[in-house]
């Protein structure tokens, strides 16, 4: 007849993020090195050549950092005011930045004194660069203007005065000497060509812009400004392609990684994320203990590098193959694949006689007693949580629960509850524990005071059950707040949707708060 | 049944009631059939193939009885409550003698000792006692109709169930256990003995009598009991000395109780659905039989003990091989306590899907009349115990090509507590089964109280809509396998929807998928499944919805509804405005998906009528007055496999499709034409049953030969009979034709006598090959005696 059919262990969904590629990628690196700067870090820039040394730039100070050093190999210390955006040239011999007082300096790398000082524009200058070309140098000021300086002679070749405000970011193109891009405090992006004496594409981004990034094939353009990333289409006149709102503060830096597939922007809300290029869909993301005001990627995605604004620098490296792939050495070996399929591929020739063999169902240790209702053994038989939770529920249905939590002695009765205090929190297992806690303390009401361990035990019980209602007391408290933001930022026609959208998330919050009940007992 | 024109209202489904089961002696030494008392009549089954040989059809009323009689193994009696008591053949199926008893039977017993007396069981007009236990003395007459008017009252309160007495040791004494008092009448001695049991021992156990078995070669009588013990009673012939041995394993009420002929087992069951069969003399070993589907009602021997079989409350009878081992399984329309799930027909099967077994839903064939299988949907461990509230399947739904089914089941312990679970299943292909996809856990937080799949053929993606009490109704959808794990496509929850915070009561999607109408209390809402944006509202105060149904094909711009302030509405889509309206206490509303037709059931006094009608027609095609008797509960019109071509305005209707419904009672019942009906008889007595002859080494020597003779002189008849010339397809269409379309007859005239003549050379060649295997037969015979 019919055969027993085994308890459904039901699979619960698991918390958390899922685990794509990505997040298995992104992962992948080692817990972080934090290093103290002076001041907040505005700029990270990696050196184009093998060692890939890295320059960070951070209140009065210019640091260069080996790959794998936590001290500085070099620094640069010859400033009046705060330092900005100190920059490598392509072959990595030189370095450039700019200043509070409006000096830009070029250095060389393994010199200490600037081997030349720009000087015209009449305040801060942020944004520095080297044209593709390597002897002009591009910089951004504070006095609205970008100019173009030649380095053998010091002189400046080329003024720009088109920005109504505050030019904080710019970058020049790799493949075309003659063309960079600045974005400024007035909205706007523009695409400068040096060939000709003004800008040729503008483009509206509509917040103050704070960092620019061009595309390895520098057909697209990124920026950031407020909350804002946007991509925009250069080689269609600076089309707008894409605009992402992920961030909840302004956006701070943007970073491609080295395939150019994903790219990374980090934020004022102490998020760095994740985007993937093609969708544009944030695929990670990685929470830091301040705002974040500079981002680097090193080539080959070696390392992340983040400065924030109070001044630490936080380098995560990528761990090696060997220590990603540690956790998989240590699963014990199974046999052998010849072992599972032997003689089952054997094909019956056509004079052989089959024998079948019936097929032998195989139960659980638990099942088996289910099957024979011995309710006690299977309960104590069951050992992972959604296991015993299973099987409880199990129980419960067939209306038997109390004669299997019941006629326990102190041991059994000790482990019990320390499973129950274990998992009964956990709003998955929640529903079915609360009942199954209510009936044991039905149930050995009588012999409270008897046991020490139990008497522990209860209180420990009692003590978390405070706790969580506290918890679950804030948290409705947070749905009303919510629920008040909800009805004041949403227009009136999609509130309907709205609301029955936040009902049926707050059903979660809902259930746990059945926790109440057991209080009563008490 | 009631008769109206030539459409007629028939059961279907087999659903027995009242069934007694026996399991009968064939011909020569082995157990073949199996006869059970089903509604009207008393069906024939063989044992070893399931199927259904004969069907005794004479009663006008229950049949509450069938036994072998004693003094001739191939006759039956079979009594009933509209007073009287048949003799059948029952391996050919003739009713031989009717005796006429005048009252209401309600079971029967005979005994060999008692030749010509019958022992029934009929109400009295005494006031102490409901029933009493008659002799009837047979007259000895030829008449096919006999009045039986020779009675002596044996014992005067009985239990009317035929499980609660018993004839013992070669027909010696007659016990009969009611309430806490067990009797026990002696023939010889013409007095009873009566035995008391205390109203509740200690362990406040039911001490009340159940059923009762004597054994046939010992003075033993065991009973049932209502806590699930055995007693087994000995010594009963003195008034004091009596003893008993208690056995206990049934945890409720014993059902039934069986010895075996020869008494070395007794055989028990109970709501448990275990069978357990305990050695006499040796209590202590015991064999099970556990899971056997549904609580044993009744359990029966056959005479020769090698099968046993168990009848079941689920429709269901199971023949047990005496090795406690399960041979075959009768089983009809599942019969639960109520369908829960909406009616519905499988679009691939084209079976009729209902619940079935507890947490199953079932397959039924309409056109074969037969199960075809049960779909394990809760799949969890059923407990046999009264007063369990287990999982129940409660509403299902299938896609408009049955690649999907949707089904949700159920269970409230207790009022705060309920336990949703949403399951979807996808057809596989190569199982040709429904397979498990997607478990939703809590949909909602209340009883969801309708479901629907969007039925549009053209669109890409399946849409299934929940409407729940607690104010939303949620739309499903099916989501592409979300990453790059090799998990496949599961469903998800789209979109929530609540207007007003009102509670949702029905939904329907129209025919082309393009509108979903819910209805919230008085209000009907139409929402576009595109976009999921309100369209417009519809309402007609006062009364809440509580049918919602669109118009099919050329009716699809009408939307109707039926409130529960007797109103009958139909609302035109393309104004939005009512077209018209009618009052009507409409119980169940639907639609013929293959037709512009819509049925609507009106419960009133008791009875139910049925109105056809077209949503665009104001004069409704059919009416049906007093269908059935309660309230028609489900309903559901299920395609033909072959168009009807009537022409006749009343039952047009049918040429679609055909109307199945369920009524309070739990009977499925459909509507047949007569040139229906005139078809399937025919082709009913063309089957022929030849499997009369019994399994001999003889037989089993020539069997084979003379199957091949049997059908080689079938196939010569049959060549026989199409060569008259009544047969011929040509002369028939000859004559049926009228004149003046034939051709001319110098045309005809060849064919015609060409269909008269008979090829004599043929048949010469078949005698001969006969008579030569009756001499291989014959030496062969010879051999094996030698």
């Amino acid at each position: 007849m019919a055969s027993f059919k085994p308890t459904k262990i039901p699979i619960y969904p698991k918390l958390g993020e899922k685990v794509t590629q990505d997040t298995v990628y992104w992962k992948n690196y080692k817990a972080p090195v934090q290093i103290k700067e002076f001041g907040a870090v505005t700029n990270i820039h990696f050196s184009p050549v093998a060692p890939h040394n890295y320059a960070v730039t951070a209140f009065t100070r210019i640091h260069i950092y080996g790959p794998f050093s936590q001290e500085p190999v070099k620094s640069f210390t010859r400033f009046k005011d705060t330092a900005y955006c100190g920059r490598y040239r392509s072959d990595g011999q030189l370095l450039v930045a700019g200043c509070e007082d409006s000096v830009v300096r070029l250095f060389d790398v393994s010199g200490k004194v600037a081997l030349r000082m720009f000087k015209g524009h009449t305040k801060a200058v942020h944004v520095t660069d080297f044209t593709s070309e390597r002897y002009h140098i591009f910089t951004g000021s504070d006095d609205y203007t970008c100019r173009l300086w030649d380095i053998p002679n010091a002189t400046e070749l080329n003024t720009y005065q088109e920005h109504t405000d505050y030019i904080r970011c710019g970058v020049t193109s790799k493949l075309n000497r003659d063309l960079f891009i600045t974005g400024s405090y007035d909205h706007t992006l523009k695409l400068f060509d040096a060939r000709v004496d003004k800008s040729v594409i503008t483009m509206d981004h509509g917040q103050p812009v704070e960092s620019v990034l061009l595309y390895p094939s520098e057909g697209l353009v990124v920026s950031a400004g407020g909350r804002y990333v946007k991509v925009w289409d250069l080689l269609k006149g600076g089309q707008p392609l894409v605009s992402l709102k992920n961030h909840h503060k302004t956006v701070t830096s943007l970073c491609l990684s080295s395939n150019g597939q994903r790219l990374l922007s980090a934020s004022l809300d102490r998020h760095v994320k994740v985007y993937n290029t093609t969708n544009f869909r944030v695929v990670h993301n990685f929470d830091y203990a301040a705002s974040v005001l500079s981002l680097a990627l090193a080539p080959d995605d070696e390392s992340i590098i983040v400065g924030m604004t109070n001044g630490v620098l936080s380098i995560k490296h990528r761990k090696s193959p060997e220590e990603s792939k540690e956790v998989s050495h240590q699963q014990r070996r199974r046999p052998s694949y010849r072992v599972f399929v032997k003689g089952k591929n054997y094909m019956p020739k056509q004079d052989d006689y089959l024998v079948s063999k019936p097929v032998r169902e195989y139960l659980t240790k638990y099942d088996k007693h289910l099957k024979k209702f011995n309710i006690s053994k299977a309960l104590d038989s069951a050992l992972k949580p959604e296991v015993t939770v299973a099987v409880i529920k199990e129980l419960d249905r067939r209306g038997t629960l109390k004669n299997a939590l019941a006629g326990r002695d102190e041991k059994a009765l000790s482990e019990l509850l320390h499973f129950i205090t274990k998992n009964m929190v956990d709003f998955r297992f929640a529903p079915v524990l609360v009942p199954a806690a209510n009936m044991i303390l039905d149930i050995y009401r009588s012999v409270i005071g008897q046991s020490p361990v139990v008497d522990r035990q209860l209180l420990y019980l009692q003590d978390l059950l405070q706790k969580e209602i506290n918890y679950q007391q804030e948290l409705l408290d947070v749905l009303g707040m919510l629920d008040t933001l909800f009805a004041s930022s949403v227009p009136r026609k999609e509130l309907l949707y709205l609301i029955s959208v936040k009902k049926h998330f707050g059903a979660g919050f809902k259930r746990q708060t059945k926790t109440h009940d057991l209080t009563l007992v008490f | 049944m009631v008769e109206h024109g030539d459409i007629r209202v028939v059961h279907r489904g087999g659903i027995a009631r009242y069934c007694r089961f026996l399991c009968e002696r064939g011909i020569f030494c082995c157990c073949r059939f199996l006869l059970c008392g089903s509604g009207y009549e008393v069906k024939v089954f063989s044992t070893s193939t399931e199927e259904c040989i004969h069907d005794l059809r004479a009663h006008t009323d229950l049949v509450t009885g069938v036994l072998l009689r004693p003094s001739n193994h191939l006759q039956a009696y079979s009594c009933s409550t509209d007073g009287t008591v048949r003799l059948w053949d029952y391996t050919d199926g003739i009713l031989i003698k009717t005796y006429v008893i005048g009252y209401p039977i309600y079971s029967i017993y005979t005994s060999a000792n008692h030749s010509g007396v019958l022992f029934v069981v009929t109400p009295t007009s005494d006031k102490r006692s409901e029933f009493q236990l008659v002799a009837v003395h047979l007259p000895q007459s030829g008449d096919q109709l006999v009045e039986a008017r020779e009675f002596s009252a044996v014992l005067s309160d009985v239990s009317s169930n035929p499980a609660a007495t018993s004839f013992g040791r070669g027909g010696e004494y007659i016990a009969s256990a009611k309430g806490l008092q067990l009797e026990v009448y002696f023939f010889k001695k013409q007095k009873p003995y009566r035995f008391f049991l205390k109203e509740d021992n200690k362990k406040g156990g039911k001490n009340t009598f159940t059923c009762l078995a004597c054994h046939p070669k010992d003075d033993c009588i065991a009973t049932g009991h209502e806590d699930g013990k055995i007693r087994l009673w000995r010594n009963f012939n003195h008034k004091k000395e009596y003893t008993y041995t208690t056995l206990h394993w049934h945890h409720s009420a014993v059902s039934s109780l069986c010895f075996t002929p020869e008494g070395t087992n007794l055989l028990s069951g109970g709501i448990e659905s275990v069978l357990v069969q305990w050695r006499y003399n040796q209590e202590s070993q015991r064999d099970f039989l556990p899971r056997l589907g549904a609580a044993i009602t009744h359990i029966a021997v056959s005479p020769d003990g090698a099968l046993f079989c168990t009848s079941h409350s689920d429709n269901k009878i199971t023949i047990i091989r005496s090795s406690i081992q399960v041979s075959a399984v009768i089983q009809g329309l599942v019969k639960g306590d109520s369908v829960r799930t909406d009616l519905m027909v499988d679009p691939r099967s084209k079976a009729l899907v209902l619940n079935g077994k507890p947490g199953h839903l079932q397959f039924y064939s309409l056109q074969r009349d037969k199960l075809l299988y049960n779909l394990d949907i809760v799949q969890q461990e059923y407990i046999h115990q009264s007063g369990l509230e287990q999982f129940e399947v409660v509403k299902a739904a299938f896609d408009a090509y049955g690649n999907w089914l949707a089904t949700v089941e159920e269970r409230k312990q207790k009022p705060t507590e309920l336990e949703l679970n949403l399951k979807l299943w996808a057809f596989d292909e190569q199982t040709q089964s429904f397979m498990l996809n997607t478990t939703i856990s809590a949909p909602h937080e209340a009883r969801i109280t309708a479901m629907c799949f969007c039925h549009s053929t053209d669109s890409q993606t399946t849409v299934l809509v929940s409407v729940s009490k607690d104010g939303h109704f949620k739309a499903w959808q099916l989501a592409p396998a979300t990453h790059t794990e090799d998990e496949g496509p599961s469903w998800s929850c789209d979109f929530v929807g609540a207007y007003h915070s009102l509670v949702p009561e029905c939904c329907c999607f129209s025919a082309d998928g393009s509108l979903l109408a819910v209805s919230f209390q008085e209000v009907v809402t139409v929402w576009s499944p595109a976009s999921w944006e309100l369209l417009t509202t519809l309402s007609q105060p006062p009364g809440a919805i509580r049918n919602l149904c669109f118009g099919q094909l050329t009716c699809s711009k009408y939307l109707l509804g039926t409130t529960d302030k007797n109103l009958l509405c139909c609302w035109n889509l393309l104004t939005c405005s009512l077209e018209w309206s009618t009052s009507m206490d409409v119980s169940l509303l639907l639609s013929d998906p293959f037709s512009e037709n819509m049925a609507a059931f009106c419960c009133q006094a008791g009875c139910t009528d049925l109105f056809v009608f077209k949503p665009s027609e104001p004069r409704p095609l059919f009416s049906h007055k007093a269908v059935c008797l309660g309230k028609v509960t489900r309903a559901v019109f299920a395609p033909r496999e072959k168009m009807l071509e009537s022409c006749e305005e009343t039952s047009q209707w049918l040429n679609h499709s055909q109307l199945y419904f369920v009524t309070q009672y739990m009977d499925l019942l459909t509507f047949t034409t007569k040139a229906e009906e005139d078809r399937l008889m025919a082709s009913s007595k063309q089957l022929v049953i030849s499997d009369s002859v019994a399994m001999t080494p003889f037989s089993v020597l020539l069997g084979k030969r003379s199957q091949q003779e049997g059908q080689e002189a079938a196939s010569s008849l049959l060549a026989e009979r199409t060569q008259l010339p009544q047969g011929s397809a040509a002369v028939r269409e000859l004559l049926q034709t009228p004149a003046h379309v034939l051709p001319s007859t110098s045309f005809l005239c060849s064919m015609f006598v060409e269909s008269l003549l008979i090829s004599v050379t043929d048949n010469r060649k078949k005698g001969r090959t006969i008579y030569n295997y009756f001499i291989v037969a014959q030496q062969h015979f010879m051999s094996k005696i030698e």
